[in-house]
């Protein structure tokens, strides 16, 4: 605050001299001049009656000549002093206005702004370096899960457009290079609430410098970072970043697992996109010869995992020396039948169309599709705004760098037990995923479900823990059905169950719930709500698990003490 | 020698010669005290004021400060006079006099830390 005011005492500095001179050039010129009152005797203004009549001629407002009719003499000088005194005003407004438009003051009251928001963050948040495709759709992702962020950026526009989203959570944004360690700070990197930094700009040495200014000025905080080279991610892993996210690895090993077992790799798809979303539809890669357009970074890491899972691959790309190909290889654009035959698109059962140019896997994919129509087709879209050409040319998968980034980011700092979840999965074999999956599709009716945990303690479910602790034994299928009988929506399936160092992946109904479970489940947006209350709710929850009905409020309960347990009652609403 | 600093340190002198002179002369004796002249008195400090803004050194907060208090102290003195003389029955009497002129007075000590202030200023300057 104190930058402000003080850039404002400064600048208004000459319109206040100007003014009091004003004032008193005019007022002293009433008090010299001779008047004249009602009997015609003479008589001069005081200063009280100059300064009453200064103040409404100069502000327009005009009252009259007070408090005698002025002489003529008077009257010259009130003219020249009106004009002089309303100048002055103008001059001094129009200063006032100036600086409120000056963008140093403007910057200033905005930093100022962002000093007092982080500042006074009441709840964990993270900050967010670069608010460009992929930081954007990560803030909305995070505020939708009821997360706060502070975002940092260099481009006024996309602070702009933070300001302008559509946001249920108040999201500060910070001007400024993100790299630069003041910014950081300011933005709450030394917060004891901040829980870690993301840094997403596309700038790979900018975010290599956010990761060792964060890393250096508070250790302990996690630090999330994208990495689009072999180099960078080992130079951020030198240093402990916690977890470094490289778009065409995490595609290429998704599309490993999509390969290996659709059924895990749509399960995968399910519990890590944005809860609400509709559900993806499975997807079934064939295995057979591939077509690889482009062999870049995102070509390199989907031949990897189409190699280790033993299929066949034919690159097509302009500059196969400069690339590094060392398989079968086929030099052209990829965008002309001729090279896509060339490279044996009869007999290939796939195609991935991974250049750098939307523009070029389009092509690609319509020039392949008249080709062959039947061929399973993976396209690499690079820019958001195409996002309508994208859905219009239906290739069976789309991979998108910043939707990768987001969901892995969003796995990450979400929720650990289901990247534990996730990681134990992958043990298991088909027929558990799909038996899962129609699990999962009976209680979400075609949206992405939620996932969310449920802590059995004093705090994080006090009517549950209450109820163990008093010896009633509560077995996780009890607990839904409760659930059901209280709110027909809350329907949900349980997915993993940590007790000490045990973790059962979906465990049975007739599991008892101990004290200090930790419970990791899944069902429709908002269930997660319903079941947290009833969680908290010790009376309703008593009476769905046990059927007792017992005296609810502090002077009930204290009266009730001496009296026998009531029998149970029979309805069950309440 | 700057036109800026002569500005400002004739303004704050200038500030505390007139109080001083305001103040002079039989305590509650309305001959002794003319209104013009806290009329400038108060002008004068108005200037001074609005000089010391946007300073952010330590002294230069403590200069606002001690202004600030003239002013306050000034403008009451000036709100007492107006009613005095146009408000109350008795008019400009001795009892009036003596509260303006008090406070005239209590301005008076906060010029002078101004001036003061500006002095051990300039000879930490020096060094």
């Amino acid at each position: 605050m104190n930058k402000v005011i003080f850039l404002f005492l400064r600048r208004m500095r000459t319109p206040l001299l100007v003014l009091i001179g004003a004032y008193t050039v005019s007022g002293v010129g009433l008090l010299l001049i001779p008047g004249m009152d009602d009997q015609g005797e003479p008589w001069r203004m005081s200063i009280f009656h100059a300064f009453y009549f200064l103040s409404y001629t100069a502000t327009t407002t005009g009252f009259g000549e007070v408090p005698h009719a002025f002489t003529d003499a008077q009257r010259m000088w009130v003219t020249f002093s009106i004009y002089l005194t309303i100048v002055a005003w103008l001059y001094a407004i129009g200063k006032i206005l100036t600086l409120i438009q000056d963008p140093a003051f403007r910057q200033a009251l905005g930093s100022h702004a962002l000093d007092r928001a982080v500042r006074r963050m009441k709840e964990p948040f993270y900050i967010v370096c670069g608010h460009g495709d992929t930081g954007s759709m990560l803030v909305r992702a995070m505020v939708q899960r009821g997360r706060h962020a502070v975002v940092i950026d260099y481009d006024p526009d996309r602070i702009n457009d933070l300001e302008l989203a559509d946001l249920t959570l108040h999201v500060p944004g910070l001007l400024g290079d993100a790299s630069v360690s003041r910014h950081l700070k300011a933005a709450g990197l030394l917060h004891p609430l901040c829980r870690g930094v993301v840094a997403l700009t596309d700038d790979e040495e900018a975010n290599l410098k956010i990761a060792i200014t964060s890393k250096l000025l508070n250790p302990e905080l996690p630090v999330i970072c994208r990495a689009h080279t072999r180099s960078t991610e080992d130079n951020m892993a030198s240093f402990g970043t916690d977890h470094i996210i490289n778009p065409f690895d995490a595609f290429g090993e998704r599309l490993g697992l999509a390969l290996r077992s659709p059924g895990l790799y749509l399960l995968r798809e399910w519990l890590t996109s944005v809860p609400g979303s509709p559900l993806q539809e499975p997807v079934h890669p064939p295995r057979g010869t591939w077509i690889l357009v482009g062999f870049g970074r995102f070509g390199k890491a989907v031949r990897r995992a189409m190699v280790a899972q033993g299929l066949s691959t034919v690159v097509i790309e302009i500059d196969p020396s400069r690339a590094g190909c060392d398989g079968p290889c086929v030099e052209g654009r990829g965008t002309e039948a001729d090279t896509l035959r060339l490279a044996g698109i009869d007999q290939a059962v796939g195609l991935v169309a991974g250049t750098e140019q939307d523009t070029n896997n389009l092509s690609v994919i319509m020039t392949a599709r008249d080709l062959k129509p039947d061929l399973f087709m993976i396209a690499r879209q690079n820019h958001c705004d195409n996002q309508d050409l994208f859905d219009a040319a239906r290739p069976a998968l789309v991979m998108r760098s910043s939707e990768m980034i987001v969901e892995s980011i969003l796995a990450h700092l979400g929720n650990p037990l289901l990247a534990r979840f996730l990681l134990l999965s992958l043990g298991r074999g088909e027929a558990w995923a799909n038996e899962l999956l129609s699990r999962i599709s009976g209680v979400t009716d075609e949206r992405v479900p939620e996932v969310w945990r449920v802590h059995v303690t004093a705090k994080g479910a006090p009517a549950l823990h209450a109820l163990i602790r008093e010896g009633h034994p509560v077995t996780l299928g009890q607990l839904l059905e409760a659930g059901q009988a209280r709110y027909a929506i809350l329907n949900c399936v349980p997915l993993m169950l940590c007790r000490g160092g045990e973790e059962r992946l979906t465990p049975s109904e007739d599991t008892l719930i101990e004290q200090g479970d930790r419970l990791l489940l899944c069902g429709r947006p908002r269930a997660a709500d319903y079941l947290h209350h009833l969680l908290r709710d010790q009376q309703a929850l008593r009476y769905l698990v046990t059927g007792d009905n017992r005296p609810d409020g502090w002077i009930w309960r204290m009266l009730g003490m001496g009296r026998p347990e009531p029998a149970a009652g029979p309805d069950r609403d309440r | 020698m700057s036109l800026e600093k002569v500005v400002f340190s004739f303004f704050i002198l200038l500030a505390l010669t007139l109080n001083f002179g305001f103040v002079l002369g039989e305590f509650d004796n309305p001959d002794h005290h003319h209104s013009y002249e806290l009329l400038a008195v108060i002008v004068v400090n108005l200037i001074a004021t609005v000089l010391k803004f946007g300073d952010r050194t330590q002294t230069g907060a403590l200069l606002l400060a001690s202004s600030l208090v003239a002013v306050l102290q000034l403008l009451v003195a000036g709100v007492v006079w107006a009613y005095a003389a146009h408000v109350s029955a008795t008019g400009v009497d001795a009892v009036m006099m003596a509260s303006i002129v008090s406070l005239a007075a209590g301005a008076l000590l906060a010029n002078i830390v101004s001036v003061v202030l500006v002095i051990i200023d300039t000879v930490n300057l020096r060094r």
